[in-house]
């Protein structure tokens, strides 16, 4: 069995190895939810966050774009409720609103000859049809990563692009390298999800993180 | 257990060779390996053994090992059936024998039986200190020893490239290649079904082999993709490896999984750790033997930038856009290089990359300009079209009915020194200013006679069959000088 993690331990326990993630809270109530987006500067996503809960968008349980303190508290209010008794113990996660117009993913796969493997490629609703992807065994160091960059065919959508500055492929790189370092430091980890991985001002943040590890104890599983 | 260096000498450089299971039959497996060594002139003692004594290509079979003088042989061939195998490594390896290469099928490609004869057959190699090659392989070729131990052909020129096949098939076809294009082998192995010595195990060998400048390997599934991995790593840090793997879509694995019966892995995954593992990876067999012959002929580019230089207009059109989609870059024709041509060439010259003479070269112009072009510190690797042209034309001459008269003898005679002449000026320029200089026309594979791509061959480099090969041949040696400069392998 695979355990998930929530998003917001999955991004802990991602950027604890590097990975960067972008500033957010987990709160338990619509007030908290409000200051945390007055601390964070509108516009705020609000998302349901649980270990229980791995497909949030299509349990609605995410909201857009959240402009001002009143959208922040209808949104905690609503998701709060749409919360079921098998969700576990909830909160509100709020983060900044992060818009780009490119998207990229990035995770850890387990491969049945290879072991761990560290994924990039190009994100957004032609990730399928495009199959842009570069893998690479883990661990890997910071050439390698660049490599990967490199090795994209979509080279196009990481220079300047419809008025936004290029990717910052040293940013690119630590996401890479910071996964490679959680997989090397998590045995139990079955594989991690960056989906999508927005670029932002020329820099790649994830919006979503999805962790899963496996059931057996810590250090039980190569 | 990974055989030891010793043991590969005895399988590729062996002071003596007893084929087992020689046949007067000159259709079976036991003559032709005997025919196939006699021819190739080795030079160490063969003895052959076989049931009744009979003889075979003038050799007195010996009716059993025991009539091997002590020492005299370090390597065996076995043509012999499986069940009489075992007895069969035990005398050889009281007579000294170090390694074999098995032949004989009816092993583990033959069901639950053929794997248990396969892993006794492995068991008592090891306990013996025998290498064990194969079974159910083609042979081992080893051109520096004069050794063709082989039950196929073709028996290629010495060279640098090591090659090892889990298809012994392709074995062939690489030295087909290679006997075709002049650029040779050092060492060519079929690992059959790789019991006890597997590619990597070959390649490993190469990557300390005086005699081996790069590797090339056929592979299909592999079982252990972190052991590869971690093997083809440390052969591609010694040496460069090119490799052309099958099975690499859905369909090919399905085949290869029939073939071999190993697993075929998700390719995205496999190109990934190749390209980690610092390995060359080559879309089709001819263009991994083409990758493998630049490796072992040319120098490497010290970055990406190169020129065309060429005598013919569209040729350098389309070898432009062929390095447009690849990491190489067209280099940007510096302005005092212009200039040093522009004092060289008539003003029609391009005057651009690619470098198109337009008919305007004199005698002597191409070899000095292409001196020029290469000698300029911003030129890493240069392209040259239009060769074997001159010679085209006098080919038509020579041929037609007007020869020798009319004059046409001595122009015959100019157009092919020519072609000839400026050939050899490539490969004496890339050396001397230590950068690639690769020579492409269809004439390689249209006319190899032709003065041109036969003076490219006499020059010990290859004569690229189209400037598309070229370029994708240039774009893997860049690619694997890259890998190591970043990594302080250079």
């Amino acid at each position: 069995m695979c355990p998930t993690l929530s998003e917001a331990e999955s991004k802990r326990l991602l950027a604890a190895h590097g990975v960067p993630i972008a500033p957010e809270s987990v709160v338990d109530g619509p007030a908290e939810a409000v200051a945390a987006a007055e601390q964070l500067g509108f516009p705020v996503v609000a998302k349901l966050c649980g270990d229980a809960i791995a497909h949030k968008t299509e349990r609605g349980l995410v909201r857009l774009g959240l402009g001002d303190a009143d959208a922040v508290r209808r949104a905690a209010e609503e998701l709060l409720a749409a919360a079921r008794p098998d969700d576990g113990e909830v909160g509100v996660l709020v983060a900044p609103m992060v818009s780009g117009n490119r998207e990229l993913i990035a995770g850890l796969q387990r491969d049945p000859q290879f072991g761990m493997t560290v994924m990039l490629g190009v994100g957004g609703i032609l990730a399928e049809a495009l199959a842009d992807v570069a893998f690479r065994l883990v661990p890997i160091d910071r050439t390698d990563a660049h490599e990967m960059v490199e090795q994209l065919r979509t080279q196009a959508l990481l220079g300047e692009f419809r008025g936004e500055p290029e990717v910052d492929r040293e940013a690119l790189v630590d996401v890479l390298v910071g996964l490679s370092a959680a997989a090397e430091a998590t045995p139990r980890l079955v594989s991690a999800d960056l989906n999508p991985l927005i670029v932002h001002e020329g820099r790649p943040v994830a919006v979503d993180a999805l962790v899963e590890l496996d059931g057996t104890p810590e250090g039980g599983a190569a | 257990m990974a055989p030891t260096t010793e043991q590969f000498r005895a399988l590729f450089e062996p002071r003596g060779v007893i084929v087992a299971g020689a046949s007067t039959h000159p259709g079976k497996f036991g003559f032709v390996c005997l025919h196939n060594i006699l021819a190739a002139g080795y030079e160490g003692r063969v003895f052959a053994t076989n049931r009744d004594g009979a003889e075979v290509l003038g050799i007195e079979c010996l009716t059993s090992i025991d009539q091997v003088p002590d020492g005299a042989a370090d390597l065996v061939f076995i043509c012999t059936p499986a069940s009489t195998n075992i007895e069969l490594l035990q005398e050889c390896a009281r007579k000294g024998v170090r390694a074999a290469f098995v032949a004989s099928a009816g092993y583990g490609e033959a069901g639950d039986e053929g794997r248990a004869a396969e892993a006794e057959l492995v068991a008592v190699a090891e306990e013996l200190g025998i290498l064990l090659a194969g079974p159910n392989g083609q042979g081992v070729v080893s051109p520096p020893s004069k050794l063709c131990a082989q039950i196929v052909a073709p028996y290629p020129p010495a060279g640098h490239i090591g090659v090892a096949s889990q298809s012994g098939n392709f074995v062939s076809s690489f030295m087909n290649f290679a006997e075709h294009s002049g650029i040779g082998i050092s060492r060519a192995v079929s690992a059959g079904n790789s019991a006890a010595v597997t590619v990597p195990d070959y390649l490993d060998f190469y990557a300390d082999d005086p005699e081996t400048k790069v590797g090339l390997a056929y592979l299909e599934g592999i079982n252990d993709g972190r052991a590869y991995y971690e093997r083809l790593r440390s052969v591609a840090e010694r040496k460069p490896l090119v490799i052309v793997k099958g099975g690499a879509t859905a369909g090919g694995a399905r085949a290869a999984a029939s073939h071999t019966g190993s697993l075929a892995t998700d390719d995205a995954v496999f190109d990934g750790a190749v390209r980690q593992a610092g390995v060359t990876r080559a879309a089709t067999v001819e263009e991994a033997f083409e990758a493998a012959a630049t490796f072992a002929t040319q120098p490497r580019p010290r970055g990406p930038r190169t020129v065309i230089y060429t005598t013919a207009g569209g040729w350098g059109v389309v070898t432009a856009d062929a390095i447009a989609r690849t990491d190489l870059v067209l280099l940007d024709l510096p302005d005092d290089l212009r200039r040093t041509i522009d004092t060289k060439l008539p003003p029609r010259w391009s005057r651009s990359n690619p470098v198109d003479l337009a008919g305007s070269e004199t005698r002597d112009t191409i070899p000095e300009v292409m001196e020029i072009v290469a000698s300029h510190d911003e030129v890493d690797a240069v392209i040259f079209l239009g060769l074997g042209i001159q010679a085209n034309t006098a080919r038509l001459e020579r041929q037609g009915p007007f020869y020798p008269g009319h004059g046409l003898e001595r122009i015959v005679d100019y157009h092919e020194r020519q072609d000839a002449r400026f050939a050899q000026a490539a490969a004496d320029i890339s050396a001397a200013t230590g950068k690639p200089i690769l020579t492409a026309t269809e004439l390689a594979t249209t006319d190899p006679t032709n003065a041109g791509p036969a003076a490219v061959r006499a020059s010990g480099r290859l004569c690229y069959g189209s400037s598309n090969r070229a370029v994708t041949a240039l774009a893997h040696l860049w690619h694997d000088t890259r890998w190591r400069q970043r990594r302080g392998l250079l």
